[in-house]
């Protein structure tokens, strides 16, 4: 077997745990414990209180603003790996196309900042 | 091998079937939990090619960002399933139109596509041996000077993504009490507090 994969097979044998055990636990439940549904046991439970309202309501804009930003930041994040493990090899011109791109993403950055896009008032 | 082989089907199986489980689940909270196990998956298949780099990307920027990013947007759609069901049939003939519009030019590009002859050449770049350069290594040496131009632009679309979505969705909000430390530590005494002498029995 090729070396890289046999270093994840741990892993395959995990999942493999993972989800076995959680289908015994599941079908188990399903088999050996006693069902008896009635109206009250089914329905929704909220603290002792009937539901008062649906569990999804919108909400603030903000909150998307403030995922979208991180997921920005975290391509640029992404893009420094390969970077820093391969400086030694791609030279000068590798190091300043990635100051480069910090600097045109530093833009953006004060760019948010200056807006108050960051603060969440 | 007979583990590989195994393992890929399996991946490839889970993942059509999430896939077509996103499309096909009434519920788009459910939608975007298959989803995620479908972009488990492809990471999977990545480990398998030997693109660890890509796989983990895929988890920390797809599952860990996309999908939370989808969950906002359908959270924040609010979706009825009655409402969506209500109009279904009045909208059925003109989605019927631009679905078939869309079969037809796929269609038209799937029968008349061919690959340009010089574009192999101009797009391959050989693998090195993932036994001795790993893969991320591999990245590293090509993205940065051979691909710096779509680097580059990889950079500019970040940057309008950033200023697209400031644009689109901030909103300041007025009647607002921020809290500004400068003011706040720049108040001296003779303006925050004033003494008064009031004689005894007549008041302020």
């Amino acid at each position: 077997m090729n070396p890289l994969l046999a270093e994840y097979l741990p892993i395959l044998i995990f999942i493999g745990i993972a989800v076995g055990l959680a289908l015994v636990i599941v079908i188990a439940s399903y088999v050996v414990a006693r069902q008896r549904p009635d109206s009250e046991k089914v329905s929704a439970y909220e603290c002792g209180f009937e539901a008062f309202d649906d569990a999804r309501s919108k909400f603030d804009v903000r909150f998307y603003l403030v995922s979208i930003l991180f997921i920005i930041f975290d391509l640029e994040v992404a893009f420094l790996f390969p970077w820093a493990i391969s400086l030694g090899d791609i030279g000068l011109f590798g190091f300043w196309s990635m100051v480069c791109f910090l600097g045109l993403l530093t833009i953006g950055f004060v760019y948010e900042w200056k807006k108050g896009a960051l603060e969440w008032e | 091998m007979i583990v590989q082989a195994l393992a890929f089907y399996l991946f490839a199986a889970i993942m059509v079937a999430s896939a077509v489980m996103v499309i096909s689940s009434r519920n788009p909270v459910h939608s975007v939990l298959f989803l995620i196990l479908a972009f488990f998956n492809a990471a999977g298949l990545f480990v398998l090619l030997g693109a660890e780099f890509l796989a983990m990307i895929l988890v920390v920027v797809y599952v860990g960002a996309v999908a939370v990013l989808f969950l906002f947007v359908v959270m924040m759609l609010d979706v009825n399933i009655a409402e969506l069901r209500h109009g279904f049939l009045q909208y059925l003939p003109i989605g019927a139109l631009i679905g078939l519009i869309l079969l037809v030019e796929l269609g038209m590009v799937a029968g008349a596509w061919v690959i340009s002859p010089g574009a192999g050449a101009a797009a391959h770049l050989p693998i090195p041996p993932p036994d001795q350069v790993t893969n991320t290594a591999a990245l590293g040496h090509v993205l940065y000077d051979h691909y710096v131009y779509l680097f580059q632009s990889a950079g500019l679309i970040l940057l309008v993504a950033m200023v697209g979505a400031i644009v689109l969705t901030l909103r300041q909000r007025e009647g607002v009490r921020r809290q500004s430390i400068a003011r706040q530590i720049s108040r001296r005494r003779d303006e925050a507090i004033e003494v008064k002498d009031v004689t005894s029995g007549s008041g302020v």
